[in-house]
């Protein structure tokens, strides 16, 4: 079999290729360093802090919003008791109130009671003492009247029933 | 069989001067389809990234994450442009001769520009070269020369070996396995599809496409190795003695 060179590049030394590699190459470097590199690296790292960026604030606002429940929820609980203090302090006036009109219903019951049991003794004492009077009076007249006259049995039970007559009226 | 390549020898007259014309050509071309690759890949870029973006940014990470393995990223994220370029360029160029192969002549014109050892050669003593300028930008010369020295002193010309190693081992294993691959696909392409016109070049398709499936693959892996081992050679000379 004959010489295997395929390429035939294995002997020798082309300098020349070998500036045109090495300068294509550095050239090829500065450029995509120029035109890719650098942007895409740009970006990236934007991403990066964009996201790192957006990652803080989220955070901040979480623990914005674990203060805030945090906070609202202290307040509803204050509140729920104040509500139920002031609930509390009404049912006590209220019954406060009630007893206090009760107490004085029953006062005033008892004034009344008190002053128509003396109305009454006031108008007993009166009414005896005016039967008296006419008691008084009319068995004077009585006597009067039986001494006045000559009675006879006739007239006795004319005069009696005379007399009956006048207190009847 | 028996391509050549296009040689313009003592060019311009100047007595050391050689071109390999197809190499020349083709690591122009690669470049250029890099370039462009690129550039439309980073542009109208986006907050939220679409399409082609998200490859670019793909990239991007990936070569980020290779830096960060071998290094430090505080002083790694100054070599993602140097990583990013020489992945894409290796890749690319690998890519090249998998896929067409042209041949004018008895010359050898359309291929990768990564079989050809002087390229690749070329791109490895670029990058030990980098690695050393890195050493003494970043650690200072007297760290740098430490680090020629350590772990013990009688281990300088150890290090001085390992120093030429790296370069010609960075630069064959590339040219050798993408020529290789060039090798056995123009071997299929035309010793088998040559031979007996109709038949054997219906045949020679099912060996062709595995091996440029197998090229595929090899291309994607040696760029990527290429880059790994840069950034190891980087992080010796850059880092701390550990």
């Amino acid at each position: 079999m004959q010489t295997l060179t395929i390429g035939a590049a294995v002997g020798g030394l082309p300098i020349g290729s070998m500036l045109v590699q090495l300068i294509s190459f550095i050239i090829l470097l500065l450029l995509l360093k120029k035109f890719a590199w650098k942007p895409l690296l740009k970006v990236m790292q934007d991403r990066q802090e964009y996201i790192s960026n957006e990652i803080d604030m989220a955070e901040a606002s979480r623990k914005e919003a674990e203060t805030a429940a945090k906070t609202a929820a202290e307040e509803l609980k204050q509140t729920r008791a104040e509500a139920q203090a002031i609930i509390e302090e009404a049912r006590k006036a209220g019954q406060q109130q009630e007893e206090n009109i009760i107490a004085a219903a029953r006062r005033e019951s008892e004034r009344l009671k008190e002053a128509a049991v003396e109305d009454i003794a006031n108008e007993k004492e009166k009414a005896m003492q005016a039967l008296q009077a006419q008691v008084a009076s009319l068995s004077v007249q009585i006597a009067s009247k039986i001494i006045e006259k000559e009675i006879s049995s006739e007239d006795q039970d004319k005069l009696i029933s005379e007399y009956v007559k006048e207190l009847g009226r | 069989m028996n391509h050549g390549s296009p040689m313009w020898n003592n060019a311009f007259g100047i007595e050391w001067l050689d071109f390999n014309l197809s190499t020349s050509l083709m690591t122009i071309i690669s470049s250029i389809i890099v370039f462009i690759i690129c550039v439309l890949g980073s542009r109208n870029l986006q907050r939220r990234p679409r399409a082609f973006q998200n490859v670019m940014e793909m990239l991007v990470d990936f070569v980020k994450k290779v830096i960060g393995d071998a290094m430090d990223w505080k002083t790694g994220k100054q070599f993602l442009p140097l990583g990013l370029t020489l992945f894409m360029y290796i890749f690319i160029s690998n890519m090249l001769g998998v896929m067409i192969m042209v041949v004018v002549g008895h010359d050898l014109w359309w291929k990768s520009p990564t079989s050809d050892a002087a390229s690749t050669l070329t791109l490895s003593v670029m990058v030990i070269l980098l690695t050393n300028f890195y050493g003494v930008k970043i650690l200072g010369g007297k760290e740098y020369l430490k680090g020629y020295i350590r772990p013990v002193p009688f281990l300088l010309p150890l290090n001085l070996i390992e120093e030429a190693a790296n370069t010609l081992t960075l630069g064959l294993r590339l040219f050798g396995n993408i020529f290789a691959g060039e090798v056995l696909l123009s071997l299929i392409g035309e010793s088998l599809a040559g031979v007996n016109p109709p038949f054997t070049t219906i045949a020679a398709f099912v060996p062709m496409i595995a091996w440029q499936g197998f090229s595929l693959f090899i291309g994607t892996i040696q760029s990527y190795i290429f880059l790994v081992l840069t950034m190891v050679y980087m992080s010796h000379k850059v880092s701390k003695a550990h």
